[in-house]
């Protein structure tokens, strides 16, 4: 049936045309609706109710009166929540810092590796993205056996080569920890980097490259020139993901270092810090939901900020390049 | 005649989902019981089933959830109005979301055999608000030492009673290339357990513990921060890399006697004693400062029993409730568990679990979760991670003391301009 059809059945009260819109918008919205019916159920309804939640006051569960920004002033101005706010955003800004540097920096090299004809590339491919496949919970648990400073391998491995000083309880000691786990981090996810930069890099025609190994460049100087602002939106998604994950960052901390980022707050992030302030934690604190839902407004405010602006930055290179 | 097949498909379900299965025979009561305890499901179905035969047409189902989501799924519960009859219960600072009319019925009047109980452990099912008790302590904890007897002996070591003598012992055992002591810091609770054993001794029991939580005094008293100093010399006695030794890392060591002592809670027992039957595991409190004083045992009640206010069998649930605070069931409690029942008047025949019972007419409270877990930041989430610092020397006791008053002063009012 042509909307039109329906429209046309009706007296219309303007002219032709505008009621032949209104109808095509009718259309529009009603083949939309259930689209974003479901994203104001699933999406929507609980960013906002959070940002509500954040302007209550709450006793443990149950919520009390209107309350302002109190919560927000008490996680900006409190102690210790300021100090905690502050440790868990900078070691935020430390994993997305360190995870671009080392995941993201070998995934392009894995990359690049495995575009060459380099002979068992598909094998290589399977190895390097294996880790991704695995469950989250298995890797934390794993690593941890790994670094245990009294059974791990990765100390006994230390001491059998001769770097008996070296051996350290990595996840135990604040100096170390948090890289650790972001090299652990790393080491799962590393193969989705590769994938995707590879991806590009295949796409990239023959050609291109044929033509500026004509014209004489080294494999260094097309690796810089051709291949990487030909891969330039593979790059920025990458560059957006990771700092959506970094900033979201909660499963593998809370696996391997608990819900309050031990040791001494060495590996707080705010994801922790939203979950154990929310709802609380067995051996430590009571649920505060107010609180919580602030920082997780914060969250959600950080995020959207920076990567709606590192979207549009990244999109205008992209095109420039 | 698909179309058919659906329609009846359809009326089949509408018609069982209109007819519980209850609602079949006269005077059936289907009651729920909450629990985190999945551990100890054994010996509850066999509780109900005792419960069941006693009361015809009863039946309670026995549900358990994951210790750490049960607070979660059971405030969104009560919250809904909804939830089970019979409710597992933490204790004090934990206790307070729940504890109040419209979600749990107060129990003092409803059941007498509370009268009984001792004090310190109804405490931990009172309410802060408005002073009542909401629920039946199951268990209570006693902090302890267990130690390796073998390797003691063949170290020619007697279990220590002074703070030297430990001391003495530990560095007796090291010398001879064992493990002292199998704990770590990479989880800042099982420090606060360490701080429950060894620093009440030092800071003077009850006594300080009383004087801080009426804040005639704070954390920054010399008192505490030298009990905080005298911890710290057991550090060159905790495994190499202690600092990266979790909970469960403790646990294997002491199991697999690659470490003599295991600083820790009462409820190690039963685990240690089911995991390996030939150790020989003695039990000694916190060394004293002098020969002579009695030791401070950190005790506390580990949870509650309680009845949802809103349960569609009020009278058959408290019926259940005082059957928890009775003798029968303490013993069975202390018998099936070895854990330390709250019902007064239960006759241990562990010889450990003896020893710590009498050592607990001398208690104190375990001071962080029974005095300052009430609300945030709580002094268990503070001292725990300040420990992890002094543990690991970044932080002084002197800095820990000042920094736990310091967080506490947020609600704390007389810990205010400290």
């Amino acid at each position: 049936m042509r909307p039109s059809t329906w429209a046309g059945a009706r007296p219309s009260p303007g002219p032709r045309r505008l009621s032949y819109r209104l109808s095509r918008a009718l259309w529009v919205a009603a083949c939309l609706a259930p689209a974003l019916l479901l994203f104001t159920v699933v999406v929507a309804y609980p960013i906002l109710s959070a940002m509500a939640y954040s302007l209550f006051r709450w006793d443990g569960i149950i919520r009390g009166g209107f309350a302002g920004l109190a919560n927000f002033r008490r996680l900006f101005g409190q102690y210790p929540y300021s100090a905690r706010m502050l440790t868990a955003f900078w070691h935020n800004v430390w994993t997305f810092v360190l995870t671009m540097v080392i995941q993201n920096g070998l995934g392009l090299l894995f990359a690049a590796l495995l575009a060459g004809r380099t002979w068992g590339a598909g094998a290589y491919r399977a190895i390097f993205f294996m880790p991704v496949t695995l469950s989250l919970v298995i890797v934390g648990f794993l690593w941890q056996l790994f670094l245990n400073p009294v059974w791990g391998i990765v100390n006994k491995g230390l001491a059998l080569i001769g770097l008996a000083r070296l051996t350290l309880p990595w996840l135990g000691d604040a100096h170390t920890a948090l890289v650790s786990i972001v090299l652990v981090n790393a080491w799962r996810w590393v193969g989705f980097p590769t994938i995707v930069f590879l991806a590009g890099m295949q796409a990239v025609p023959d050609e291109y490259l044929e033509a500026a190994r004509l014209d004489g460049a080294g494999s260094g100087a097309i690796f810089r020139r051709v291949l990487l602002p030909l891969i330039a939106p593979q790059v920025n998604i990458i560059v957006i993901l990771t700092f959506i994950g970094a900033f979201n960052w909660f499963e593998l901390p809370y696996v391997m270092q608990g819900v309050t980022g031990e040791p001494n707050h060495a590996t707080d992030v705010l994801g922790l810090l939203f979950y154990r302030s929310a709802f609380g934690a067995v051996d430590t604190g009571n649920p505060d939901v107010g609180l919580g839902s602030a920082i997780a407004v914060v969250m959600f405010a950080l995020v959207l900020a920076f990567s709606s602006i590192g979207a549009v930055y990244l999109r205008r290179r992209e095109i420039e390049a | 005649m698909e179309r058919r097949a659906w329609v009846a498909v359809l009326a089949v379900a509408l018609a069982a989902g209109l007819c519980p299965a209850g609602a079949a025979g006269q005077g059936q009561a289907q009651m729920t019981f909450w629990s985190w305890r999945g551990e100890d499901r054994a010996f509850y179905e066999g509780m109900i089933k005792q419960f069941e035969a006693q009361n015809p047409g009863t039946s309670i189902e026995f549900q358990t959830y994951k210790p750490t989501e049960y607070s979660t799924v059971l405030s969104a519960a009560m919250q809904a109005g909804k939830g089970p009859d019979i409710v597992h219960l933490r204790a004090y600072g934990a206790l307070q979301p729940f504890a109040r009319p419209e979600f749990l019925v107060p129990l003092e009047d409803k059941v007498p055999e509370l009268k009984t109980f001792a004090r310190q452990w109804l405490d931990g099912a009172r309410s802060r608000a408005d002073g009542m008790v909401y629920g039946v302590p199951f268990a209570v904890q006693g902090l302890v030492i267990f130690y390796n007897k073998k390797m003691l002996q063949s170290a020619g070591v007697a279990p220590p009673k002074t703070w030297d003598q430990f001391i003495a012992a530990l560095k007796a055992l090291k010398d001879r290339g064992v493990t002292p002591l199998a704990n770590g810091g990479k989880e800042g609770w099982t420090l606060e357990i360490a701080m429950g054993v060894l620093g009440p001794n030092f800071y003077g029991g009850t006594n300080f513990y009383e004087a801080v939580t009426r804040g005639q005094t704070t954390f920054k008293s010399p008192q505490f921060t030298e009990a905080l100093a005298k911890m710290q010399e057991i550090r060159p006695y905790m495994s190499s890399g202690f600092m990266g030794v979790a909970y469960t890392d403790m646990q294997q060591l002491f199991i697999n006697e690659q470490a003599a002592m295991f600083i820790g809670g009462i409820w190690e027992l039963g685990y240690f004693k089911s995991q390996n039957g030939s150790l020989d595991i003695g039990v000694m409190p916190g060394p004293v400062a002098r020969a002579g004083d009695a030791p401070w045992i950190s005790s506390y009640d580990d949870g509650n029993y309680g009845v949802n206010a809103r349960s569609a069998n009020p009278s058959l649930a408290l019926k259940f409730i005082r059957f928890t605070a009775s003798r029968e069931w303490g013993q069975a409690f202390t018998d099936q568990l070895r854990q330390i029942s709250a019902v007064p008047g239960v006759v241990i025949h562990d010889p450990q679990l003896q020893e710590v019972q009498t050592w607990m007419r001398h208690a104190t409270p375990y001071i962080m979760l029974v005095g300052f877990r009430w609300k945030n930041p709580t002094g268990s989430e503070l001292i725990q991670s300040d420990l992890q610092g002094l543990f690991a020397g970044r932080m002084t006791p002197q800095q820990v003391g000042e920094d736990v008053t310091r967080g506490l002063s947020t609600w704390f009012e007389p810990f205010r301009g400290q």
